[in-house]
């Protein structure tokens, strides 16, 4: 008879990957294909530019106005507006990937394999931080070409930093929602929501312009903490602890939600 | 091959289920199924559609748990059993992202497991290596359910699940699928596929196990199975007919009464035919027989009446 390459032996000494599966191979793979999606880098990469160069490029936005950019000038604070709303943007939609995933059955066909939730997570949350690193960067490359927005170059950085560090909030909304929402309209209805969280943020138009209602109610929006705490480094670093407390709670829900569906939907399919 | 018989012995069971019971709400899709499955066998799991078979598939790859009962698989927990690339399954649909290559999606999928297969190799053994650069959404069905099958082998599995293989593929794509599978199951790789084609079943099972109602109702060798279904029905008219006495005649398994008429199941239906020509009033004898499809429809269906076609009257 044959020799088996299966049997006693082949059963003791296969192994489990380490870190749930987690590798570079997957995370290239991801990152390429996510590129491929040609929707989602012009939602999310090219509009933010294309809002920036909009709304950006005013004459007198060459000053400093009316303590909008203590340490550089209104170009710049609107330049981290539009990084922030595309980043925000490409995190949710990195993140909100895991619904078309679920729809297509890919989630249950990597349950057929080594990968560990949590890393399965961990690989959406990346992937959709790269996306938004992309748009960060694209953002700011635009605004340097047109040398309009003027800060001190460690501003740059920070700013930067700071607007895809805080994009996370968004990666994990992403994720809540893409457990939360059917397919075919997701994308559509994220898309509404995030328009209406940056109107909530500041971020289109600044919240003193607003009725004294609204500006009340658009302290407890998602944006609204976050979009604060990324001009803070331009304006004069001061925090306020309602800014920190707006985005952590935010932080907290849909990290939470994102949890709390993850595990219903391991626990069912 | 009483090497072979030794080195199995010391293997554990490729599959084991003990007392598995599963609920879908009010539904019970799993009543209580005990399974033992050994390495190296190929079984079929044969039943109609809602008889439980994905739902004990769902439970033996660890997608679902059990309410009652206990599963292992070679001896581990079905998710231990799958990170250790011990068990893999193509599933009937779905599973595949378009926007990947079929290369991608099997890179994607070998870089999961800690030793696999070359990647090349398993590509060109599914037959889809020229087409590796392709995006996924732009293959054929076919192409789809070949790369579904590259990726189960990936990990070069102890134990393949097979859901349906060979829907929509065409009679020569199903040959030599079915080749391909036999020369694993030689090497010892045991393989479990659910069908509803008893003719597969029939061809390349070492084993069918019949499941209906999630139980299951018939587990054996293709032979014995068809044995036990495929025996003939002979009816007669016998006013009067004594139900212990009719029980009594050699080879007769059930026995019905309907009025004038009884029926009698038998493995040997000649030996009842003459025994009620000889012995009894009986006439107007009838015997029928099953075909294999009627087996099936007979063990799995509800009606334990099932009309059975292809009567042959004597």
């Amino acid at each position: 008879m044959t020799t088996g390459t299966f049997g006693a032996s082949g059963v003791s000494s296969r192994r489990v990957p380490p870190l749930g599966g987690l590798n570079l191979t997957a995370l290239s793979i991801e990152v390429r294909r996510l590129l491929r999606n040609k929707r989602t880098a012009i939602f999310a990469v090219i509009m933010p530019c294309v809002l920036f160069l909009a709304f950006g490029l005013n004459k007198a936005y060459a000053n400093q106005g009316n303590g909008r950019g203590t340490y550089g000038n209104v170009s710049a604070f609107i330049l981290i507006s539009m990084a922030l709303y595309g980043s925000v943007l490409a995190t949710t939609s990195g993140g909100a990937m895991v619904s078309i995933e679920r729809a297509a059955g890919w989630s249950r066909q990597l349950r057929l394999t080594p990968l560990a939730p949590p890393a399965y997570i961990f690989i959406k949350m990346l992937t959709a931080m790269v996306l938004g690193a992309a748009s960060v960067l694209a953002v700011f490359i635009v605004g340097v070409a047109t040398g309009k927005p003027s800060m001190p170059v460690w501003l740059w950085i920070v700013s930067a930093l700071c607007v895809w560090v805080g994009s996370l909030i968004f990666a994990a909304f992403g994720l809540f929602m893409g457990y939360l929402l059917p397919t075919e309209n997701a994308m559509q209805f994220l898309g509404f929501a995030l328009l209406l969280f940056s109107f909530g943020g500041g971020l289109f138009i600044p919240l003193s312009q607003f009725p004294h209602v609204l500006q009340v109610i658009a302290e407890f929006t998602p944006l609204y903490g976050l979009n604060q705490l990324v001009h803070a480094p331009l304006l004069n670093g001061s925090v306020h602890v309602a800014w920190v407390g707006n985005a952590v709670a935010w932080l907290v829900i849909f990290a939470g939600g994102a949890a709390w569906r993850f595990r219903k939907d391991t626990g069912r399919v | 091959m009483s090497a072979a018989m030794t080195a199995r012995r010391d293997t554990p069971s490729a599959i084991e289920l003990h007392g598995v019971h599963k609920r879908f709400g009010h539904v019970e899709a799993v009543k209580g199924i005990d399974l033992d499955i050994a390495s190296g066998e190929i079984v079929a799991f044969l039943g109609p559609n809602g008889a439980g078979k994905t739902s004990t598939i769902d439970i033996i790859l660890g997608l679902s748990r059990p309410n009652e009962g206990s599963v292992s698989v070679y001896g581990l927990e079905p998710r231990q059993a799958i990170s250790r690339g011990l068990v893999s399954a193509v599933l009937q649909t779905g599973g595949l992202l378009k926007d990947l290559t079929v290369g991608e999606t099997a890179r994607y999928t070998a870089s999961l497991f800690a030793q696999t297969k070359p990647v090349a190799d398993v590509l060109k053994r599914a037959g889809i290596a020229d087409i590796a650069d392709r995006l996924v959404g732009k293959c054929s069905g076919g192409e789809q359910q070949r790369l579904r099958f590259a990726m189960a082998l990936l990990p070069d599995p102890e134990l393949l699940i097979l859901d349906e293989p060979t829907t929509g593929m065409d009679v020569e794509g199903r040959r030599s699928f079915w080749t391909s599978i036999r020369q694993d199951a030689e090497l010892g790789r045991t393989v479990l596929f659910a069908t509803h084609y008893l003719e597969e079943a029939d061809a390349y099972a070492d084993r069918i196990i019949l499941i209906r109602h999630g139980q299951i109702v018939a587990d054996g060798t293709s032979a014995e199975v068809k044995a036990l279904a495929s025996g003939r029905t002979v009816r007669a008219t016998l006013p009067g007919a004594d139900e212990t006495k009719l029980h009594e005649i050699p080879g007769v398994d059930t026995v019905e009464v309907r009025g004038d008429t009884v029926l009698l199941h038998a493995s040997d239906s000649d030996a009842v035919a003459r025994y009620l020509l000889n012995n009894t009033q009986a006439h107007d004898l009838e015997i029928t027989t099953r075909a294999l499809e009627d087996a099936f429809i007979a063990l799995t269906s509800d009606d334990t009446e099932a009309s059975h076609t292809g009567a042959m009257s004597s």
